[in-house]
């Protein structure tokens, strides 16, 4: 529990999407749209979730109705933060050819000649992200290690990440597939916030648990109307965490994992899965930990201008890996090894930390079922033990 | 931001955003002279269109780009210690590769760079080095053997052992002469098809260690060619008994970014455009053990 907290009703809330709207903010948060809670430019509590659960399971996604009013009442959505810092495709620099010779004007959030070439905003504001969940809090965290943290950086992210405010939130209804307790993710956001809400539902009003992160943070929850918190409201905040934790939808054992991963490439376990995987980046693409990209150069019919993009791209696809010659992993069955060994190891080889924050997006959403705790699971139990190095 | 990681993932501090330098932008070389080595094979002579001559270590490479087109990672091929034009060496195997070599003297290109791990053929000196090469995997091992050469009193033995497919693909020939003949390198060159007019070895660069001649206990080896070559070159090496760690490779995956962040370049836990492309075969034998890795 942070060291400032202050509690906000349902008034509060709005007041709060109200002044960080005033000061120059476009306020993305939890809409439900195609059946699914997805981001989007939020205006006031009604357009939040408000009354809606979800039901997640392997290859299983359904919203529900609440039996009460909750507004985050839900687990993972179907997308996380990712996109709004790095979106899926993006301008790296346009060119201009004439003769031999060519330019580039490098793009960025103001892009060149003052166009706004980010993907899916509609201005050049800075993000707020409202209901941010710790699992997606810890992902923003990991991508600052992989994106800025390292000799070379991304400086769109940078630009994009520095100016982003983040009202985190703590999961009250954790979902059939979320595992975040395991990987020491969540479900209670600990840092890297500027405010954090705990919804409180208890017959009481319907209010929040401010928890204050930042001197940026406090500031701007100064100029909403809040009241002080009493003991009684920190005590139920924390009885929603430990609720949480005990009715997490997965488990995932960590211990000695990546020595089980870099010792077991040869394992049958492979081609098992490798029947069901259909390879078709579903994983990849709602992973909020996943960074691979790739460049597309497009010029016009005169081939005299031309625009490098950059975009997602999956270790999933057939050409990720295409030297001259051919790909250097044709099967399904080195690529499932490929992400799944890069996401729960050489991760931890590469940045320090497991690269799974335990969101469970990838078992929800891959549409034939396969589960990434139940892989590491039968890895594990399937095992030769490792020997040697590592 | 900070803040964010220090508290989550203590240790692990993200660098300052501040106004760093952008990567992907590239910088503008012009194509001073393309000279054709092979019948697929050519080298660019770029000079940069503003500012300073590239500074690069033998073994770095950078990313290419053909204007509209694509982009594709390099190894430079030239001497590191001459102020002349950057060249590299590329095998016309693609759509980016084809505009590069067909494009006429003047055109500019992109560039960026230099990337990724040094030979170092330095760690060598006070001690024999062999150099194998396959293929236009001579040309990255070329500024090493240039480096050396610059040094040459530094080392005892130096072997060059040369495996191509044809006498036709031999590159940079009449450079072997000179360096066998001026600069005391035994150089040794095998084709797998020889025609009439060939009197020299034939058969795979492998089968050329046994003879070579240098001390195992006291050799660096730089090997540079397709993998499968590259396994079975430092498998023999190892057999002959140079320690793993004195056996350096130069390794290829694809890459768009050439800087770690794209992440197609990855061979497990290693980035090859960062933590290599030169890797020691201490780090790479467990790697290259398992097929598609």
């Amino acid at each position: 529990m942070a060291d400032e907290v202050r509690l906000l009703d349902l008034d509060g809330l709005q007041g709060l999407i109200d002044v960080l709207g005033a000061r120059g903010y476009a306020v993305m948060g939890p809409t439900i749209r195609d059946g699914a809670i997805v981001h989007a430019p939020v205006h006031t509590i009604d357009d939040l979730p408000r009354g809606w659960g979800d039901e997640q399971d392997a290859a299983h996604y359904r919203l529900r109705r609440r039996d009460d009013d909750a507004i985050f009442g839900y687990a993972a959505g179907a997308q996380s933060p990712k996109p709004l810092v790095f979106p899926a495709e993006e301008l790296i620099w346009r060119g201009r050819r004439t003769g031999e010779e060519f330019t580039v004007n490098e793009a960025g959030p103001d892009g060149p000649d003052g166009v706004d070439d980010r993907a899916g905003a509609a201005s050049a504001a800075p993000y707020a992200l409202l209901g941010v969940r710790s699992c997606d809090l810890h992902a923003l965290a990991i991508h600052d290690v992989v994106l800025l943290g390292r000799d070379h950086t991304d400086v769109r992210y940078a630009a994009r990440r520095a100016g982003a405010f983040v009202v985190a939130v703590t999961c009250s209804s954790p979902g059939g597939t979320c595992f975040c307790a395991s990987m020491g993710t969540g479900p209670h956001p600990e840092a890297g916030y500027d405010l954090a809400l705990t919804e409180l539902l208890d017959g009481g009003p319907h209010r929040f648990l401010v928890e204050i992160g930042t001197p940026r943070g406090a500031e701007v929850l100064a100029a909403v109307p809040t009241s002080a918190a009493p003991a009684a409201d920190v005590q139920a905040a924390d009885d929603v965490t430990a609720w949480s934790v005990a009715h997490m939808g997965r488990t995932l054992a960590t211990q000695g994992l990546k020595e089980v991963l870099y010792a077991n490439a040869e394992s049958p376990r492979w081609d098992d899965v490798a029947s069901r995987c259909l390879a078709c980046t579903n994983c990849t693409l709602v992973c909020p930990t996943c960074f691979c990209t790739s460049v597309e150069d497009v010029a016009d019919l005169t081939g005299d201008v031309a625009e490098r993009r950059r975009v997602w791209d999956s270790c999933f696809a057939e050409d990720f890996s295409f030297i001259h010659g051919g790909s250097i992993r044709p099967e399904i069955r080195s690529r499932y090894r490929q992400w799944i060994t890069h996401k729960l190891a050489a991760w931890v080889d590469q940045f320090g930390m497991s690269g799974c924050v335990g969101c469970g997006r990838c078992i929800t959403w891959c549409p034939a079922a396969i589960d990434i705790t139940a892989e590491a699971a039968a890895l594990r139990w399937t095992a030769q033990p490792a020997v040697g190095k590592s | 931001m900070t803040s964010l990681v220090e508290s989550l993932y203590p240790g692990r501090a993200a660098a300052s955003a501040a106004a760093p330098d952008d990567p992907m932008m590239p910088r503008r070389y012009r194509i001073d002279h393309t000279r054709q080595d092979t019948r697929d094979t050519f080298t660019l002579e770029l000079e940069p269109v503003d500012g300073p001559p590239m500074a690069y270590t033998a073994g770095q490479f950078t990313m290419l780009d053909a204007f509209g087109v694509g982009e594709v990672p390099i190894s430079i091929s030239g001497d590191p210690a001459r102020d002349g034009p950057l060249e590299h060496t590329i095998r016309d195997v693609g759509v980016v590769t084809h505009a590069l070599i067909t494009a006429p003297t003047g055109t500019v290109l992109g560039v960026r760079g230099p990337f990724g791990t040094s030979w170092d053929v330095s760690g060598g000196a006070g001690g024999d080095v062999v150099f194998v090469a396959g293929g236009i995997g001579l040309a990255p091992l070329r500024p090493a053997i240039l480096d050396l050469i610059a040094h040459r009193d530094r080392y005892n033995r130096v072997v060059l052992l040369y495996g191509v497919r044809t006498p036709e693909d031999i590159l940079f020939g009449d450079e072997l002469r000179t360096w066998a003949r001026q600069h005391g390198i035994v150089v040794e060159v095998t084709v797998d098809n020889g025609q009439h007019a060939w009197r020299g070895r034939v058969g795979l660069v492998t089968q050329l260690l046994p003879r070579a001649g240098f001390d195992p206990r006291n050799t660096l080896a730089l090997v540079c060619g397709p993998e499968v070559m590259m396994r079975f070159v430092a498998s023999g090496l190892v057999d002959r008994g140079v320690p793993e760690d004195r056996i350096r490779m130069s390794m290829e995956r694809n890459m768009k970014c050439g800087v770690g962040l794209c992440g197609h370049c990855q061979l497990r836990e290693l980035f090859v455009c960062v933590d290599g492309p030169v890797l020691t075969y201490d780090r790479l034998a467990p790697l290259l053990s398992s097929r598609e890795l």
